[in-house]
Formats: C-alpha cells, structure tokens, sequence
C-alpha cells in the first residue's frame, strides 16, 4: 500500500535541510510563481524544480494519486479561462493573432496560447514543490518551524498531528473499504459512478466514528501529558540551523528579489514576445 | 503500617452528569509510598472512574456531582487540575497507539517535558536517561509503525517516567498486548517499583497475567463500591472474583473444581510457588473421576489453504508457503504474536489481497477468480469493532446494507434481516437506532450484517479485544452457539488464550508467516516451545499437572476445559 503524500526519512541533501529553511523556500518559490508571469523566469523555475524533485528521492507513487487530481483541475481551469474570457492573452499582450475560427466568437489566438502555456507552466512550478515539501519535511520539524517562525505552538501541532495520523487514516480507509467490499458494497470500478459516490458514506461514517475514538483517546493523552497549559513550549526536534541551510536560505532570498526586479523592471508581470 | 498514605480517598461519591446514579459510591481506600496495588473490576464497576479521579480527568474533564475527599501526596487532584496531577501522577493508557502522541520515540518520551518548556539539552539528557532504563536507546528515531506492541508500550511508560512522578497508574495495560509481551510488562512494572521510589497502580480485570509477579493488594471493585480489599492470598481462596464477573487464575478454577478448599497459608498467588501438597490427592482423584477428552472432526474440507505465500513489496514475506484445511462447523482460533501475518492471512482469504503464490479453495473450487463482493457470499469477515463497520442509523438498516447493494428484493431483505436478527437476540430491538446499543450490543449487529448475506464460513478478528470477562463470555457463549445451530464455521484471530482453550476445538498457530502448528488449543499452550516461539503464554494448568505429578498435563487440560463447558453455567442471555 502506497502512502500518499506522507514525510518518508531517506538520506538526501534535501532531507538534512531543515524544515524552516524548507518552509522558507517554500513560501518564497511559490510567491515568485504566483507573481510572475514572466515565462523565462518560470522556466527556469521548472527546471529547477524538476532538478530538486530528482534529488529529493521522492517516488512517482507517493504522489501519484493527487498528482492525476491536481492535473484534472489544471485541465478544468484551462479550459474555463478558454471560455470565460477567449482574448485575455490579446488584452495582455495587446495584440492579436489569429490561428483558427472555432465557433460563435471564439477564435484561437497565438496570445490566449501563450497565455494559457504560462499558467500550465506555473502549476508545474508549484507542484513539485508542494510535493517535496511534503514528503521530505519530518511532520515535527515543521511544526517546530511554524512555531519558530511565530505561528502558535497548538496550531502548529495540530498541524503536526494531523500529519502524523495521516498514514493511519489512509489505513484504516483501506481496511473498512475491504470490509464493506465484502458486504457487497462495491467501491471498484466495477459499480456506476453515482453508486459509489454513494456508497462511499458506508465508508466514511464508520471511519469517521472510528476516528472520533481515537481523537478521545489523543487528546486525553495530550492534556494528560500537559499539552496546552504553558504560553510556550520547547521542541525536542527542532534542529539548528547548519551553513548548508543559510547557502539555501541567501539563496532563496537572493533569487526571489532578482525574480521580482526582472518581472517588474518594464512595469508589467508578463513576458511579451509579441512585440 | 506507621506511613502516611499516598493516595486516600475518605467516602468519596461521583456522579457522571449524564448519569442518574453515581458510579463511585461511599469510596474509602488508602494506598501507601511503594505498594502495588490492583484494582480489578467488570465494565461499569467503576474501576476506570476510580483511575480518573486519580490523575484528575474527573472532574476536570469529565464532569459530574463529587463529594468526599480525595488526596493524593497530599494534594487535591480537582484544583491541580490535570497538568498539576500529571506531575504526580503518570497514566499509561490502555491504547498504546494513542498514547504514541509524536512520530518518534525521542520526540514521545520528550513530550511531557517539552510542555513543560525544559530547554532541549536537558531534554536530550532526560530523554537519554529514560531510554536507557527502560532499553530504548536503539529506537529513539522510530516511528511507532516500526514498534512492536511491548515496546510501544515502554514508551508509554518512558514518557510518564520521564517527568519524576511519584505514582504510575496503568489503565488496562494488558489489553492490547499477546500474553508473552503481557507478562514481560508485568515483570517490567515489578522492576521499576524495585528500583525507583514509585506506588504502582493498575487496572485491569485480567487477574491471572497480573499475578505473574506479586501484588500488595488487589482491591475488587464492583457496581461502584469496594467488594474487598486484601491480600491476592486470602481473596484467591474466596468466590468473590467470579461472583463480581472476574476469571480467577485458571490453576485456582481448577483447584475449586476438583473440591479443593484453598487454604491463605499455601500462598495461591503463583502457582509455581504455591504449596501443593495438601491438595494434590483432591486433584489426583478428580482428574481420574472426570471423563476423557474426545476429538470428534469428521465433517467435511470446506476451506482449503494451500502454499500460501505473500508480502507486500517484493522485500518482505509476510506469509510463506501456509497450508491448512478447515472443516465445516468447525471453531479455529488463529494465534501468533503481533505481526505474525495473521490479520494478513484474513485479508488474503477474504480477497482483500491477491496471492503471490498458492491457492485457496472453498468447497473444493479455487476462488482465484471471485471478487471481493462474491468472497463476501461465502466467507464474512467481521472486523474488530464494530465501529469500523456501522454506517445506518437503524439497526435493521444496517443489517440489511448488504442485500440491498446486492439488489435483493425488499420482502426478501425484510425477511432475511428478521430472520437474522433473531438468531442475533437484536430482533426485539430491531427499530431502535444503533446508538442505543452497548458495544456486546453493536458487535452482534455486526455480526447480523454478515450473518444476513448467509456466509457459510465467518471470520472474525479479535472478537473480544478489550472486553471485560462477563461481555466476552456473551459474545463467545454467542458464537458457539451460532456455531452449533446454523453449522457455521468460525475462524477467529486472537491473542486470548482462554478464547482458544475453552472455545476452540483447533488452533492454527502463526510465527513469522510460517505456518508453526495445526493442533487442538490444549497442545499448543501446553507445549513450553511453541509457546516461546509464538509469542503465547503456557497455561497454569499445565504448570498445575505438573506439580500435582499428574504424567499427561496436556490432558489434564482438556478434561478441566471439558468439564467446564459441561458444567456451562455461564450461558448466553438475550
């Protein structure tokens, strides 16, 4: 059985990082790509992505799964902005090329392409970054580093927490769907959609109940142990900041303000080739 | 005993607000520095209530109407509150995993300490002192996945350790463990007391696996009040435990039966140290007088298991190369430690999985080819609680779930539903909404819901995990009798050996995915190295043969098993 999308301890550079210098990066990379539109910009930022996510050692089955349900989403949204708005890339740009008459008022113009190509780019930035933020970032180290970063030390546990239950849920999904199989509530491809859209409450009420169980017992243990009676806590993980984080963190920094000045430098966010 | 007590409770009287009576009544106990104290009683006796009161969960958490008072080292639990009483007082949890708060070993050990802001030098130093004592140095790193049941549950107790308390109080510690992890527990909660200044605690109705070592007292709760207070040596010689719907020690049963008086004086607390001469005649006379056991299997194969082989990557073997046939109406237990495959050799029977080798046959056809949906029609699979399988409202409902995905028509589903209802003793409650039921309740809903779908084989894992004896009874005294009136067969994953000696004809024993033994339960639990191996815990009985000088001890066993069942007074009430 195939986790997906849980921290695995391997031994890789990106995994000695730690998880504030992570989390950093994190934030910054996904602001560059959020901000710019310049395309040069974004594919270099596709290529190193493509390049850590190899370092990383992280597996295509961990990720497969909401890799598929992100790419389902990316589609939708391409599509949708295609048929709200036919000539954004034009009013970007400011000019119109024209390819192909479709139909009614829409023509497909080279601008709306290029367009639309630089926001697929833009998922394909962030993605990998998602993912190996995810799967490299020990749940606990990241809640030290929210808390470090002054987020407070209960939201960052849940946080935590919720990380750490993950795997067990996804577990236990596995074992109630095996059971409710075998009653005859069929969950594989085999049943019509709508059915198994409906069937899946017989999976989800009881793990939902199983997991309230378990939420008692946690959070008795919590409380029994002093969880949330001081202001502060101290982090049993947190680890010290080594030179290889602070290379990666003036790197990332010094990155992010080069990206900002070369996208704004001519006054807009967009790269244009057209002119 | 000139001290002063640790922990006294003077009248102390609490009520649950949802509740109408108290479920603690004129309480009056004192606990002194270094005892080791159990406290045993049924579900509802007001055991656990009692433990709460101690680390303070009532009345802080779980609020009510207490009156009374209530000390412990001298202070009031209700305005420590529970962080205050968790300096005192250190709870380890029944559910080892959801005691495992952090995602490692380090972490969980430290997590007390981190919340109490200790610098994290000291916590490093802390934590390293801990682990050593209680030998988890090499797994500071691991997840708990990685952890085996005992060594979760070193944690546990590494993590209230860790904060100096003066009293562990251990809810239940047996509960989820198999009988050779239990007692290295016992042996573990015996040394720490030898060694550190502590006053130990425990709950648990498991009377037996906790006298492997000795106990101060045993203190015998029921319907909310203190039934006795004594010596293990002296409440062993009375019938108070069975008559307050605790299991004596087996060899103590044994002993009643064979119309022994148990004398104080001959220290009943361990067998292997108990003096047995006054009544090894008695014995001797009774093993002669009762009749021999008998085998009768002669019905036909209807599950065969053969060369089994599975993992689940390519690395690891979890099952290699099992085989076994079960016959019709037959009651299995499957035995092994915690990870033995066990649960896999369910799922793989079931169809949850597919073999990587081997075949599995029902009725002589091999079910390569079934799916899950039609496996169900042929083999049920009942999880460990029912919890895990409810998702109706309604009883009949929830019963009826599986027909009516199959498409059953509803005179049908109705009638079927009825019927299996009724052979569940839930016919009468057939309206009601499933929350109304206790858990002995729910679990035969659950059995309702397969047994509805006309199995001719169920499995169920761990039917009595967590059960108190009188709720295990009735869910044991159930299934063999579903067992005798439909010829169901019944294969039932558990750790409990009394489950496999008193209600099993055969036992499948499972070590490191290799099929160990295919013997009666008597054979296995009576054979020391097997029982080493597996993870399982000889029975008294034997040790009680022994020292009697009674030469076949395994069926010495079987006749007391035997005559027990005969004897049934304990039967299934609806």
């Amino acid at each position: 059985m195939a986790r997906m999308i849980s921290y695995e301890k391997k031994d890789t550079p990106i995994h000695k990082l730690s998880g504030f210098t992570k989390l950093v990066f994190f934030i910054l990379w996904c602001m560059t790509s959020a901000l710019t539109f310049d395309t040069r910009i974004l594919i270099l930022m596709l290529f190193m992505g493509g390049t850590i996510y190899a370092i990383s050692g992280t597996k295509w089955n961990q990720v497969s799964g909401v890799f598929k349900a992100i790419m389902l989403f990316m589609a939708i949204n391409l599509v949708c902005i295609f048929f709200f708005s036919p000539f954004e890339g034009c009013k970007i740009y400011g000019t119109r090329t024209d390819i192909v008459y479709l139909f009614g008022k829409y023509y497909l113009t080279r601008e709306q392409l290029f367009y639309e190509f630089n926001v697929l780019i833009k998922y394909f930035t962030v993605i990998p970054s998602v993912f190996i933020f995810l799967t490299t970032t020990d749940p606990s180290e990241l809640a030290s580093s929210l808390n470090g970063v002054g987020v407070p030390y209960t939201i960052a546990y849940s946080l935590e927490i919720a990380l750490r239950y993950i795997p067990d849920i996804q577990d236990e999904f596995h074992r109630i769907k095996n059971a409710q199989e075998a009653r005859g509530i069929e969950m594989s491809s085999k049943g019509n959609l709508f059915s198994r859209i409906k069937n899946t409450a017989s999976i989800i009420f009881p793990l939902l109940f199983s997991s309230m169980e378990r939420i008692e017992v946690v959070s008795n243990a919590m409380e029994l142990r002093g969880f949330g009676k001081k202001k502060s806590r101290t982090w049993y993980s947190r680890r010290k900041l080594t030179p290889g984080d602070f290379a990666v963190l003036a790197f990332i920094i010094i990155f992010f303000c080069i990206s900002m000045i070369f996208t704004y430098y001519d006054g807009s966010r967009f790269y244009n080739p057209f002119i | 005993m000139e001290k002063k007590p640790i922990i006294e409770f003077s009248d102390v009287t609490f009520k649950y607000r949802v509740q109408q009576k108290p479920t603690l009544k004129n309480i009056n106990l004192k606990i002194y520095p270094g005892e080791k104290v159990l406290i045993a009683g049924q579900s509802g006796s007001g055991k656990s209530t009692l433990a709460h009161c101690l680390n303070a969960l009532i009345p802080c958490s779980y609020t009510g109407d207490m009156s009374g008072t209530l000390r412990v080292n001298g202070e009031d639990p209700s305005k420590l509150g529970v962080f205050g009483m968790s300096q005192i007082v250190g709870t380890v949890l029944q559910d080892t995993d959801g005691q495992f708060i952090a995602l490692t070993v380090g972490e969980d050990l430290s997590f007390a300490l981190e919340n109490d802001c200790m610098p994290q030098d000291e916590m490093f130093e802390k934590v390293d002192s801990v682990a050593e004592k209680l030998e988890l140095k090499s797994l500071l790193l691991n997840a708990p996945g990685d952890l085996s049941g005992g060594q979760k549950q070193r944690v546990s107790l590494g993590g209230v350790m860790a904060c100096d308390v003066k009293i562990l109080l251990f809810d239940e510690p047996l509960a989820n463990l198999d009988p050779a992890t239990g007692k290295r527990t016992i042996a573990l909660i015996d040394e720490i007391l030898k060694n550190e200044d502590m006053t130990v605690v425990i709950i648990e109705h498991r009377i037996e696996d906790v006298l492997y070592r000795d106990v101060d007292r045993i203190v015998l709760m029921g319907d909310g009040e203190i039934i006795a207070d004594m010596h293990p040596d002296e409440l062993l010689c009375k019938n108070l435990l069975p008559e307050h719907g605790i299991r004596e020690p087996l060899y103590v049963a044994a002993l009643k039966a064979a119309g022994v008086t148990i004398e104080p004086e001959t220290h009943p607390q361990h067998i292997e140290s108990m003096n047995i001469e006054p009544y090894k005649d008695k014995v001797h006379s009774w093993f002669h007088s009762v009749k021999q056991h008998s085998h009768e299997t002669n019905s036909d194969v209807i599950l065969s298991v053969q060369d089994l082989t599975f993992g689940y990557n390519s690395e690891k073997q979890i099952l290699s190369d099992v085989s076994f046939d079960v016959k019709k109406g037959e009651m299995i237990s499957l035995v092994g430690k915690n990870g033995a495959g066990k649960s896999t050799l369910a799922s793989l029977i079931c169809g949850f999985y597919k073999p990587d080798k081997g075949k599995i046959l029902f009725k002589g056809e091999d079910m390569s080819s079934l799916s899950i949906k039609e496996r169900g029609e042929r083999i049920g699979y009942v999880m460990q609680s029912p919890n895990q399988m409810i998702s109706k409202p309604m009883i009949s409902e929830e019963v009826g779930l599986g027909l009516v995905a199959r498409g059953a028509d509803p005179a049908q589903v109705t009638e079927r539903v009825n019927n299996a209802l009724k052979i569940c003793g839930l016919y009468p409650f057939r309206n009601w909404p499933v929350t109304a039921l206790s858990f002995g309740q729910k679990k035969r809903v659950s059995i309702a819901s397969i047994l509805v779908l006309d199995p001719e084989i169920i499995i169920l894992d761990e039917p009595t995990a967590g059960q108190d004896y009188s709720h295990y009874t009735e869910i044991m005294e159930f299934l063999r009798k579903l067992c005798l009136d439909t010829g169901i067969t019944i294969i039932m994953i558990t750790h409990d050996m009394h489950l496999m000696l008193e209600y099993t004809d055969r036992t499948l024993v499972l070590t490191d995915g290799k099929l160990l033994m295919d013997t009666s339960p008597v054979n296995v639990l009576t054979d020391e190295h097997i029982c080493d191996r597996a993870y399982l815990k000889k029975t008294s009985l034997y040790d009680l043969a022994l020292r009697c000088g009674i030469d076949d001890p395994s069926e010495f066993a079987a006749r007391f098993i035997d005559d027990e069942r005969r004897r049934g007074g304990r039967t299934w009430q609806e």
